[in-house]
């Protein structure tokens, strides 16, 4: 399977905050583990999949130039499950993004109504960690792509969001800023 | 300009909300690592909050110089050197090295910090009053 835990952006403002939808399937194999006979939606995969909406407005945020990780889940509430055939809507809000990392506000709604709310720190890997390659940044360009951020985002100037190759290459990363 | 009364209860809140501990556990003498429980990805979050909270800056090692534990000119046979332990009062003056200067082993440093180390900390980079 591949590890996509959203389908789609809805709206993407740089720096700013994400909404992102997951469609949920009786054809995910998962499901069928989770549980036999009464599928429900994990809540770990709720939570990566906020951490993908979050993570990759944090990358962005630098141009795809800092390898973020998720590094810790300080509070998370689960108000009600989810099934097939629920869409839940994830909005991730930068709170706080700094040169070592990023605080971001989660949340899940499905149908209207509130699923789930977390928060996420996302660190920047440096150190010994500076020189590695974790993924070309096509692969986080290519998945935005295909999640259409391109097509609804906004940078933080209100003009479209555009891929790294058409902005100043080697741009260094921006300083913390306070929401 | 906060008192520093103020300057306590911003830096419970921000242990309270970063460590998950209730607020009576966050008492000045109380050690982040020993007693509240932190660890190493917790200074992190610790230090965003507080960023935040008191609209400031707190660079890279600043409030936990972990440069000087692992530069080999300041600790040998996981030990501080007397060198080490200089640089490390020289970088963190808001906090009381006398105990641990009397068997300064490495891997007990990180116990060190307590809640009155950050308050002084924090009181050394904002405006006091009261």
């Amino acid at each position: 399977m591949r590890w996509y835990w959203i389908d789609r952006f809805l709206e993407f403002e740089s720096g700013r905050y994400a909404k992102a939808i997951k469609n949920i399937s009786l054809a995910e194999d998962y499901l069928h583990d989770h549980f036999p006979g009464y599928p429900v939606m994990p809540k770990s995969l709720v939570i990566e999949g906020l951490a993908q909406t979050g993570g990759l407005l944090v990358c962005e945020y630098n141009h795809f130039t800092e390898k973020v990780v998720l590094a810790k889940l300080p509070r998370v509430v689960f108000h009600c499950e989810a099934y097939p055939g629920d869409t839940l809507t994830y909005t991730a809000t930068i709170n706080y993004i700094h040169r070592d990392g990023a605080m971001v506000t989660g949340t899940s709604h499905r149908d209207g109504q509130l699923h789930a709310e977390m928060e996420l720190v996302f660190a920047h890997l440096n150190g010994e960690h500076q020189n590695k390659v974790f993924y070309e940044p096509e692969t986080y360009t290519r998945m935005m792509h295909m999640l259409r951020a391109y097509e609804v985002g906004h940078a933080s100037d209100g003009s479209p969001l555009l891929m790294p190759g058409d902005l100043t290459v080697g741009a260094p990363p921006k300083e913390s800023t306070t929401r | 300009m906060p008192t520093k009364e103020e300057i306590f209860e911003r830096i419970r809140g921000a242990l309270v909300e970063a460590l998950g501990v209730d607020e009576e556990e966050v008492t000045p003498e109380a050690t982040l690592v020993g007693d509240l429980g932190a660890e190493s990805i917790d200074f992190l979050d610790i230090v965003f909050r507080l960023e935040k909270v008191f609209n400031i800056k707190i660079p890279r090692g600043e409030l936990f110089p972990e440069d000087v534990l692992t530069n080999s000119k300041y600790v040998a046979d996981g030990r501080v050197t007397p060198e080490g332990l200089a640089e490390l009062r020289k970088r963190m003056p808001f906090a009381n090295l006398d105990e641990f200067a009397k068997n300064p082993v490495v891997q007990d440093f990180g116990n060190l910090l307590t809640v009155a180390d950050m308050c002084r900390f924090i009181e050394g980079k904002v405006e006091v009053t009261g």
